[in-house]
């Protein structure tokens, strides 16, 4: 007797809209064991990671401002994975944007120059990130590069080139050395929601991203044209549909809103560029598109949980003296047990009889 | 399986409603650390510190800290989740939470915060460092004495002033012995990575150098001069299993004695924002054992810790000439003064490198 896999003649649908819950239950009773082994009361560590950052307002906020960057970038590329274009550089299009509208913030400084600045930084970014994300499009289309790798290696020259920005030409004259340019003006930062908070308009901009590839994906032809390319290239053939012009489009649009996302990042919560303005945010993004079945929604959703489950482990390692790691190692088993499962929306579970394998192998 | 989901569930919501007791009165202190605990370094003494202070105050006070949190936009939140979390006096033990630490101690001024190494101050918010260039100038001493190819090694972290007062330091020491001693610099641009330190460490003794010196904060290149048979500094910690033939000392940041001080103040009602620059006389750090050497460089290193303990001997003794053959302004009287070493930006003559950014 054996047990293998097998793969479903369809998709299940049930197994699609259940498999989240079974992966979040089974990651809290594998916590719970290992929050036991270390002597901790689970009940309270799962409330700690789970319930306590939901029942104030400051960690609402906090988790807002930690989604904004993951949900707009992981929109961005839903578009490129729905249509088979694999963009790996999401996090080189974020600093890419950061620099380019930090140009204007740095030049202008202590100028006062107007209203007019932060848009043209939004727009800027926008469009640097656009551009370096067409690199590896255009290579692709027209050299057949594997964009897997000209994008991700270009996350690599976009880090080292902020690097030297800071330390050199935008160094903070009065930063003591330390690699930094000066704080942006008020014109140049982002506003704030909420006096005294740190929820900012990016978390805005971030929703109406959503609600805008909502409307794309749902109700437009573009949107159609961007799925069957992806689901049914032969058919998107017969369709008359350009394989090649919706790579350059949907890594644009990615690179864009990757962009977006790195400028309102650093003019937003940080206030200044400096290395390091990225936790990975254009890799944890991946996960988030795919935690979210490359949906909208489901993006938004994901991207949340994820930001939960950050401000989370800083309050277990507050409230109960957990250590990161754990927050860590929880982080790893959730996306583990996401992917097993969602293996059962396309295989099942089979028992096997020896017997019935040689029948089947004579048949 | 359903029975077990709902007991947890229920037990969800008991927990809610437990969590909020527990020891009231006591003055809850945080930290913010910018390592894991394990880095056997920079975070790892201000941890042993901590632990110091809960067992000289651990009845009126409980801590909390917050480990490998980045110098990035995540500090402001991680700072403030321990405001929140009712700590009353934070120690952000960085230099790149200065700008953070600022910016949450303005939102709250009913709580106090100590940050390490950096020059923003605010009426709740104090500043604490040593003058570790006071232990450069021993080890450069060491150094000279003991260095056979007259090159040394030495790895930086970031070009800010603490470091490049301890290179300049060091160089002016080993000048006193070896007038034609040479140093390699390799900046790693990091604080805490033993990967690249390592590389830096392997890279320093191709171009010759035989004592290794570091302003990073793992023992990494402890062991890869160790490996080499080569001789190293040891750095924030006591380094010496990690090359028992290797360490010639190390500083040894030792803030027990600052943070028990600070915390009996706020105890006390007495707490005032500060800027403390403690030396070798105020025990803010100390020499680790001298070690690996001849009886006589031992001899010239205690000499030395205990002129610059004494007040008698300062490491920036004028007159000091700058790379440019200029030499620098003297504004201490013999000596430069504090404020001098504080911004320090430059570097002194003998050292054949240019300065990040000069």
């Amino acid at each position: 007797m054996q047990l293998v896999l097998e793969k479903r003649a369809e998709r299940s649908k049930t197994i699609a809209l259940v498999s989240p819950l079974i992966a979040i239950g089974l990651t809290i009773i594998t916590m719970v064991i290992l929050f036991a082994i270390l002597g901790k009361n689970p009940m309270l560590a799962l409330h700690a990671y789970f319930i306590a950052p939901l029942t104030d307002g400051y960690s609402l906020q906090e988790i807002a401002v930690k989604a904004t960057p993951l949900v707009m970038i992981a929109i961005g590329l839903s578009l490129c994975y729905l249509a088979n274009a694999w963009n790996i550089g999401a996090e080189g299009q974020f600093l890419i944007g950061a620099v380019a509208g930090s140009w204007i913030a740095v030049k202008t400084q202590g100028t006062d120059a107007g209203a007019w600045v932060l848009p043209v930084m939004l727009v800027l970014a926008a469009a640097a990130g656009a551009l370096y994300a067409l690199i590896p499009a255009i290579c692709k289309v027209k050299f057949g590069a594997s964009e897997i790798l000209t994008s991700l290696m270009l996350v690599y020259v976009a880090d080292l080139f902020l690097d030297y920005l800071v330390r050199g030409p935008w160094r903070d004259p009065h930063g003591f050395n330390f690699p930094t340019t000066a704080e942006f003006d008020p014109v140049a930062t982002v506003p704030l929601l909420i006096e005294g908070g740190r929820l900012h308009l990016g978390s805005i901009i971030a929703l109406l991203v959503v609600a805008a590839a909502a409307i794309l994906l749902g109700r437009t032809i573009k949107g159609f044209e961007i799925r069957v390319v992806g689901a049914a290239p032969r058919a998107a053939r017969f369709g008359g549909f350009n394989a090649n012009q919706l790579v350059i489009l949907t890594f644009a649009v990615s690179g864009a809103l990757a962009g977006l996302a790195g400028i309102i990042e650093v003019a937003g919560p940080v206030g200044h560029l400096q290395p390091g303005i990225s936790p990975g945010y254009g890799f944890t993004a991946i996960i988030v598109a795919f935690l979210g079945r490359l949906n909208p929604l489901g993006i938004l959703i994901a991207g949340l949980f994820l930001a939960l489950t950050f401000i989370g482990g800083e309050q277990a390692q507050i409230a109960m003296k957990i250590p990161l790691d754990v927050t860590k190692v929880f982080q790893g088993i959730l996306l583990f047990y996401v992917l097993a499962c969602d293996s059962l929306i396309l295989y099942r579970f089979k028992l096997v009889f020896p017997n019935r394998q040689v029948a089947r192998g004579i048949g | 399986m359903r029975k077990s989901l709902l007991a947890l569930a229920a037990g969800l919501l008991l927990a809610g409603s437990v969590s909020a007791a527990s020891a009231a009165d006591k003055l809850k202190v945080g930290f913010i650390y910018l390592g894991p605990i394990g880095d056997l370094g920079w975070t790892y003494q201000h941890d042993l510190a901590r632990q110091a202070l809960v067992k000289e105050l651990g009845d009126k006070i409980e801590t909390t800290y917050l480990e490998n949190v980045p110098e990035g936009p995540d500090a402001e939140r991680s700072i403030e989740q321990l405001v929140r979390a009712g700590n009353k006096l934070i120690f952000t033990t960085s230099f790149g939470y200065m700008d953070p630490t600022l910016k949450v101690a303005k939102k709250y001024p009913n709580v106090h915060f100590e940050h390490a190494t950096g020059y923003k101050r605010n009426p709740n918010m104090s500043t604490y460092s040593a003058k570790w260039w006071q232990g450069r100038y021993i080890q450069g001493l060491i150094a000279a004495k003991m260095s056979k190819s007259g090159v040394l090694g030495y790895i930086g972290s970031f070009p800010i002033p603490e470091v490049v007062s301890g290179i300049n330091a060091t160089i002016l020491a080993a000048q006193t012995i070896n007038p034609n001693i040479k140093v390699k610099i390799i900046w790693a641009n990091t604080w805490f990575d033993p990967g690249k330190e390592a590389d830096a460490a392997k890279a320093l003794i191709d171009q010759g150098a035989d004592v290794i010196m570091q302003h990073t904060d793992s023992p990494a290149a402890m062991q890869i001069a160790s490996e080499r048979g080569k001789l190293a500094f040891g750095q924030d910690s006591e380094m010496i299993k990690f090359g028992p033939k290797t360490q010639l000392t190390s500083i040894l940041d030792t803030w027990g004695p600052y943070y028990i001080e600070r915390v009996k103040a706020e105890l006390a009602g007495t707490w005032k924002s500060e800027d403390s620059w403690g030396g070798l006389d105020s025990h803010m750090f100390a020499m680790a054992p001298y070690t690996n050497m001849p009886d006589d460089v031992k001899k010239i290193a205690e000499d030395a810790q205990a002129a610059i303990t004494a007040g008698k001997l300062h490491p920036f003794k004028c007159p000091i000439v700058g790379q440019d053959g200029k030499p620098v302004e003297c504004k201490g009287g013999d000596h430069l003064d504090d404020g001098q070493i504080l911004g320090m930006n430059f570097y002194v003559k003998g050292i054949d490198d240019k300065l990040p950014g000069k």
